[in-house]
């Protein structure tokens, strides 16, 4: 076993699918000499040459729609995009094309591309260096949605996705490329390099796709959450005392309902949390499925913390970000309502 | 010609380690490409997108027939603003550098595309510029202080906090927001002159992008457009060469230069020496002339240099070789500009390091006021629940709800 940090995580991802396969290629913005602007094809190039490694002109519907043509002649294409911010000119390429090749050609055609991207604020991003689109894409039929929280199942679940026959969005949580976060900018930031989650084996694993996993067991309430969340929600329930069970979602669709809704059923009381705005947010999808299938052994109402609706501020990131006092508040919350 | 297809992968001439090589560029000598009437037909004038027309020579001395034969005022009036540009981003980068702005974008080896650019066009024209337009907020009366505030996020800032540094807007000035997402003003500028022309006004639109987000769809929108509807509108590539750590062949400059991009579209392409302040203000002269007297959109690209890195996150040492700014052929605007005036007899060393103590001055001044609005760690602070205002222009229920909810969180802390 290896430490890596997540970063490492998914170019060691990148390295053994691409060793392995050589249909697998990459493609992006600054991708190639460069290594990627936050490092995470470093070394690609090199190992793998410049028709196996691209470095893309700054135009995401042109490298979403070539990932596409090349998926569709054989290869697998993972492509990124620099930014989530920066994933709409791509949109529809990815909306009306690569989500239904398959469906309208019933079968004939299709394209496996995986599209890495960087998400998510805490950063000082400002408003086009910290969004969370996940919930623009779990909306649309054909594609699947993945966000890891930690560099084993960065690692695993990007292998996965690659391999993958179908489409995917991978988001990569750029808060916690270095380190996991518990929400308070203040303290000094802290590596992968102490974290059981840190330990990721140098070859070959995946992580299944639409699998949830228990982050921390716990039977007052549920807490269910994926990426940078996963770690400031452990803190939180931590800080007002609760015994919670944490659920780091991982795979946003396909979704692993049964986990969740076994462990609804258990504590009786849930809390979803996520970075993105919470109206309309993929939130409200975990909310309306564990209230049908929990109804009758809720004990309050299922709550929703969430970015406000807003666009990303700037300066106030620390009062936009849903961190431990906004978690810890809506813990309460849940906990408090009478039976 | 091999016998089977293959990938043509572009790569730029020089890398760490390498010599500079800028044998790729096409320079043509000052004075030698011809200047046609506004009124030529786009067939006629295609010269103007392979040549590159230049004013200042290796004399220093402004030849040809685009000498806008700008008063020597004038000139040190120019002059003033480029140094003030790029004195302002020195500033600002060591600021960003002691960590008391978390970002800055700096136009240094570029000034002179918006001081040039800006003297060209009229009070009532409006500007879409890209983040390495700042000379333009400046050049169209944004003062010092107030820029520095809103890269600051401070109580005074224009943003109320909400964008990242650089990103200014000003509406007195007519100079439209920036957008962290490439090239999507372009289509705005387009939009805009349409508009004017719709109301019967003769104000034209400018944009300005890099050369690496001429890859992106808005640029080809906004050429379409242009050209359909002949809008008065011009639209300039600033080709520095660089767009992160690719170079302007992965952008498409290999082969045909970023001026040419409009021909196919009917649209006259200028390519221009973009260190050379008095080519550029008369290239742009001659495309606001054409736009208003109904002739429609030019688009001009400037030829240039990004002499400092992409951003204060970048680290251009990794990609390009160190020296490479000091062997640009077309050198720095500002030393350009300078031995011009001197080999005229309307500036002399000293005034210019004089100068330059006197901007340094007060861009320190500004930076001392700017402080007292607010910083990032002492107040006063902006009132964080101005996060909620401006997201719509009726704003519905659920954002006051949350306005509260987070104020009472600052309050209570959430109860831990
Ligand atoms: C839509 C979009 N894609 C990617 C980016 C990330 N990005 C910011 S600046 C930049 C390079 C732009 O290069 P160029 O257009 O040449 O402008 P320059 O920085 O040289 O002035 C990139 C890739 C972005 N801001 N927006
Ligand atoms: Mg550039």
């Amino acid at each position: 076993m290896a430490q890596m940090n997540m970063i490492e995580a998914i170019r060691s991802a990148m390295d053994v699918v691409m060793d392995k396969d050589p249909n697998v290629i990459v493609l992006g913005q600054d991708v190639g000499y460069f290594g990627g602007v936050f490092r995470c094809t470093d070394g690609l190039l090199r190992k793998y040459g410049d028709h196996r490694v691209i470095d893309a002109p700054i135009a995401e519907g042109g490298i979403v729609g070539a990932a596409i043509g090349m998926g569709l002649n054989g290869l697998r294409p993972v492509a990124e995009i620099q930014f989530a911010d920066y994933i709409y000119p791509g949109f529809d390429q990815v909306v009306s094309e690569l989500a239904r090749i398959r469906y309208r050609s019933c079968g004939e055609f299709w394209s496996p591309v995986t599209i890495r991207t960087p998400c998510g604020g805490g950063i000082r991003g400002g408003q086009t260096h910290s969004q969370s689109p996940e919930a623009i894409f779990t909306h649309v039929s054909g594609i699947k949605t993945v966000m890891p929280s930690n560099p084993y199942d960065a690692k695993g679940l990007l292998i996965a996705s690659i391999e993958s026959d179908d489409p995917i969005i991978f988001f990569e949580p750029k808060r916690i490329y270095n380190g996991p976060f518990d929400g308070d900018p203040e303290k000094p930031a802290v590596s992968w390099a102490s974290h059981p989650k840190g330990e990721v084996p140098e070859g070959y694993y995946t992580v299944p796709i639409g699998k949830a996993e228990i982050v921390r067991p716990g039977d007052e309430l549920t807490i269910v959450t994926y990426g940078t969340l996963v770690h400031v929600a452990a803190a939180a329930a931590e800080a007002v005392g609760v015994d919670a069970e944490v659920i780091d979602v991982r795979s946003l669709s396909p979704l692993d309902a049964d986990t969740l809704i076994e462990s609804v059923k258990k504590t009786g009381r849930c809390l979803i949390a996520h970075e993105a705005t919470r109206f309309g947010g993929y939130g409200a999808e975990l909310s309306a499925t564990l209230q049908r299938e929990c109804f009758y052994y809720l004990e309050a109402p299922i709550r929703r913390v969430g970015g406000w609706d807003t666009p990303y501020p700037h300066a106030f990131e620390w009062q936009y970000f849903p961190g431990k006092k906004r978690l810890a508040a809506g813990i309460r919350k849940v906990m408090e309502t009478a039976a | 010609m091999a016998n089977k297809s293959r990938l043509h992968i572009p790569k730029p001439t020089a890398r760490p380690g390498d010599e500079p090589d800028f044998s790729y560029l096409d320079l043509s000598p000052a004075g030698s490409v011809d200047k046609p009437p506004v009124a030529s037909r786009t067939r006629d004038i295609e010269y103007l997108s392979s040549g590159l027309v230049r004013v200042l020579d290796e004399e220093h001395h402004a030849v040809g027939p685009w000498n806008p034969t700008l008063d020597p005022s004038a000139l040190q009036v120019a002059m003033r603003w480029m140094m003030l540009n790029r004195v302002f981003d020195q500033r600002m980068w060591q600021i960003q550098r002691q960590g008391r702005i978390s970002f800055y974008m700096e136009a240094a080896g570029e000034e002179a595309v918006s001081i040039a650019q800006g003297m060209a066009l009229r009070p009532g024209d409006m500007c879409f510029p890209s983040y390495r337009n700042q000379g333009l907020y400046m050049y169209r009366g944004m003062n010092l202080v107030d820029m520095m505030c809103q890269c600051l996020s401070n109580t005074r800032d224009m943003c109320k906090g909400r964008q990242l540094p650089i990103m200014y807007h000003s509406k007195e000035g007519n100079v439209f927001s920036i957008s962290g997402n490439l090239a999507t003003q372009y289509p705005h500028a387009v939009g805009w002159a349409m508009a004017s022309a719709i109301k019967g006004e003769d104000h034209i639109a400018a944009s300005w992008v890099g050369d690496g987000s001429t890859a992106e769809a808005d640029f080809h929108h906004a050429l379409t457009f242009a050209a359909v509807y002949q809008a008065p509108v011009i639209l300039n590539v600033v080709n520095n060469q660089w767009a992160i750590s690719t170079f302007q062949g992965t952008a498409g400059g290999e082969r045909r230069a970023f001026a040419a991009r409009g021909l196919g579209l009917g649209i006259p392409g200028i390519r221009v020496d973009g260190n050379d302040l008095l080519a550029i203000y008369a290239v742009t002269v001659w495309a606001a002339d054409r736009a208003r007297r109904g002739g429609g959109p030019t688009l001009i690209e400037l030829v240039t240099y990004r002499g400092g890195a992409h951003s204060t996150s970048d680290d251009p040492t990794k990609y390009r070789p160190k020296d490479e700014w000091a062997a640009f052929p077309l050198g720095d605007p500002i030393e350009r500009l300078k031995n011009h005036l001197i080999v005229e007899g309307h500036w002399s060393e000293d005034k210019h390091e004089a100068l330059n103590e006197e901007l340094k001055a007060e861009v320190m001044a500004a930076w001392k006021e700017a402080q007292q609005y607010g910083t990032m760690t002492e107040g006063p602070f902006l009132d964080p629940s101005t996060m909620f205002d401006d997201v719509y222009a009726e704003p519905p229920k659920r954002l006051e709800s949350q306005r509260r909810r987070m104020l009472d969180l600052e309050k209570n802390g959430g109860g831990i």
